[in-house]
């Protein structure tokens, strides 16, 4: 892990990217200075512990470039990554704040689009947004809008869900196509003069995960964001006693996010998604599981693509389409800004 | 036909290797196959496929990564050009990390140097259209394959008569420096897997010279797992056999005689140079820079800029790594004190750099 020199460093785009060096700035930056027994766990949404239940309570800021991209735009992004990242807690999300940082002279139409679209979603989420607040600033300050939402939510004591219970044999579950946000942004911005189909996967989750607890066989979930399923599954085998293996061949991406990727050189794996969850559960619950999540909208093309392996500990690695193994290491460094 | 996955088909890859295993069984000696291309040695980690080669064979990665060869002093002068007032650099993305002598393009954007990472020369061309009151440098390095596109777009520069769009030139061509490690002592190749790109532009005919002068077999690749492995096939059946050819394997994309119209427009904007690859040394020939008619466009012409003599990290191995005598793992630096966060050499910078690709895919 590289050393932060506090006094000569500076904050580079690659901070923020949710790779290593993001990692190494909150080890070194903000859990040094926060540090206490609810935010050292680094869990998607902090858990508070009451007598009967437990409050989960987590917050994000979006900053998305361009705010109107294929498949979504601020607004639902910011509301579903919020509910989604409460989801994966095993939370059931009930509450949620907006703050709005503005440019001067933005188009109010466009405020309405996005607070428009912030409703829709949060009214099939079934959740509500009961309190906010409004900044603007002068022109150039921040590029146009910039909102941030907060999130709680109640969580079943009883639930266990946690790295923790992941054990050797578990398989893990996603719940379709990999890697269209990210690859939908990227194209909104015009950037290459290429049209494409390719839509943000951008969708509230928490009620498929909601039917999926019941079920019970459930060891941990997360949602494959900034870095994608590769940072994700990284993530969870962190000083871990165990490894994940999964099989190229079984990974869905779909042939335009595909191609894509191979005109501009980029790994599907690494690539975001914003209505992706992984599931690590019990092998014997896993068809009852997938066949549950099939039923869902979100989660038509749920396959088991891995397992947890015991060696390497600490590894994600992948059975390749040459029958041969290889790393997948986290992403490094900034794919590219503002995708979130 | 499907262009991806018909060549990515579980069945079709172990149907060559298992020909791979029963020729390779045949040899007598263990043999060094170079893949020169970074983009092939991505390509290997990726798939896994340096794992499943026979004893008998040894994949070993060359010079073909554009940004691990720019010399130091291209990245130093890049980087005093960055904090002149009024300067812009354009760059691709890749150039950004890559460690000079006492900083990087990276750490003098987040200090304030004006730095955009573009995809094409024709994107900072456009930079420059639309900030005429800067002057917009573009660090024009890269091979055959990038070097036709920067050629046209100084002849757009030059007939749209526009005055403030530079090139900082570090082209280089690759068969010189093929050449060039054929005649290193202890280095032993046996065959070279050549890069498909590059090929797409210059087709067959350099690698016809050096395939005979020094009777080593050389097979024309494509990208995908199947192109690889068919073409590491090739080479091993030319082995064999005793035969020193060229095999286009890379046939839907690289024609005989290669991109006609890209080999004028490089020849109409650059002339041919000795040129300082990083890590390896000079090498006669093997470089690009303006035709002096186009000395309007030469950013060290245009600015005056006084750079520091370089200065090299030491214990870094990146030069041997280039030229294929030692292998990442035999670096005392490597994952322990040089990764791709906190990169040493210009080989663990680049997305296609070996270090990187060995990092990335195949670290223990």
């Amino acid at each position: 892990m590289p050393i932060i020199n506090m006094k000569k460093d500076k904050i580079l785009i690659s901070h923020g990217s949710g790779g290593k060096l993001m990692y190494s700035l909150i080890e070194n930056i903000f859990l040094k200075k926060f540090k206490n027994e609810i935010i050292e766990k680094l869990t998607d949404s902090a858990v508070i512990e009451f007598d009967d239940f437990e409050l989960c309570f987590t917050t994000d800021s979006y900053t998305v470039d361009p705010i109107f991209f294929n498949g979504g735009d601020i607004g639902k992004l910011s509301v579903c990554g919020t509910l989604n990242d409460l989801s994966v807690m095993g939370a059931i999300p009930l509450y949620l704040s907006s703050s709005f940082i503005i440019e001067e002279g933005f188009d109010i139409d466009l405020l309405e689009k996005i607070t428009e679209s912030m409703k829709r979603i949060s009214d099939i989420a079934g959740v509500k947004i009961v309190t906010g607040d409004t900044k603007v600033v002068e022109k150039g300050k921040v590029d146009k809008i910039f909102i941030n939402t907060s999130g709680i939510g109640i969580k079943d004591k009883n639930l266990k869900i946690g790295i923790e219970n992941i054990k050797v044999g578990d398989v893990v579950i996603i719940n379709g196509t990999i890697g269209e946000h990210g690859m939908a942004v990227l194209l909104s911005r015009n950037m290459f003069n290429i049209k494409s189909n390719i839509k943000s996967d951008c969708a509230p989750l928490n009620k498929l995960i909601n039917e999926i607890i019941e079920i019970g066989g459930i060891k941990f979930m997360r949602d494959p964001t900034r870095g994608g399923v590769s940072a994700t599954l990284n993530e969870i085998v962190r000083n871990q006693k165990f490894g994940i293996l999964i099989y190229e061949d079984k990974i869905p991406v779909k042939e335009e996010v595909l191609s894509m990727c191979e005109i501009l050189g980029f790994d599907p794996l690494n690539i975001a998604n914003e209505g992706k969850v992984i599931i690590i559960c019990d092998k014997k619950k896993s068809e009852e599981i997938i066949k549950r999540m099939r039923k869902n909208i979100y989660g038509k093309e749920a396959r088991i693509i891995g397992e947890i392996v015991k060696n390497p500990e600490g590894k994600v690695i992948m059975e390749t389409i040459t029958g041969s193994i290889r790393i997948v290491d986290s992403p490094i460094g900034e794919q590219f800004p503002r995708i979130c | 036909m499907k262009y991806i996955q018909e060549y990515r088909k579980p069945e079709i890859q172990k149907k060559i290797i298992k020909e791979i295993h029963k020729y390779g069984s045949e040899l007598r000696k263990r043999i060094n196959i170079m893949e020169v291309c970074g983009t092939h040695t991505m390509a290997i980690g990726k798939y896994g496929i340096r794992k499943i080669m026979p004893e008998s064979i040894n994949l070993i990665s060359g010079p073909g990564c554009p940004v691990c060869v720019t010399p130091l002093n291209y990245i130093d002068k890049a980087i005093e050009l960055s904090k002149i007032n009024d300067v812009i650099i354009t760059t691709f993305g890749d150039m950004m990390k890559v460690p000079g002598s006492y900083s990087s393009l990276e750490k003098e954007k987040s200090n304030g140097s004006k730095i955009f990472v573009v995809y094409s020369p024709v994107d900072a061309l456009e930079i420059a259209e639309k900030n005429n009151s800067k002057n917009v440098i573009f660090l024009s390095v890269g091979f055959e394959t990038t070097t036709p596109s920067i050629a046209q777009t100084i002849k757009i520069a030059k007939d749209k008569k526009i005055k403030n769009f530079f090139i900082l030139c570090g082209n280089k061509i690759i068969p010189p420096a093929m050449e060039f490690l054929l005649k290193e002592k202890d280095t032993e190749i046996n065959g070279f897997l050549c890069p498909g790109h590059v090929s797409t532009i210059i087709g067959i005919e350099p690698y016809k010279k050096i395939s005979e002068k020094y009777n080593i077999p050389c097979v024309i690749s494509g990208f995908e797992p199947a192109d690889i492995l068919y073409s590491i096939y090739l080479i091993l059946r030319c082995i064999i056999e005793g035969k020193a050819e060229v095999i286009n394997e890379y046939k839907r994309t690289v024609r005989e005689k290669g991109n006609l119209k890209a080999k004028k427009i490089i020849n109409e904007v650059f002339e041919i140079c000795d040129s300082e690859w990083r890590g390896i040394g000079k090498i006669e020939n093997s470089g690009y820079k303006l035709k002096d008619e186009l000395s309007q466009f030469d950013a060290e012409k245009k600015f005056k800029i006084d750079v520091k003599y370089p200065k090299e990290k030491t214990g870094c191995i990146c030069g041997e790594i280039l030229k294929g005598k030692k292998k990442p793992f035999e670096c005392p630096l490597f994952e322990k004190i040089c990764n791709p966060e906190n990169p040493f050499g210009p080989c663990m910078v680049s997305s296609e750099g070996t270090c990187s690709a060995y990092y990335k895919y195949e670290k223990r």
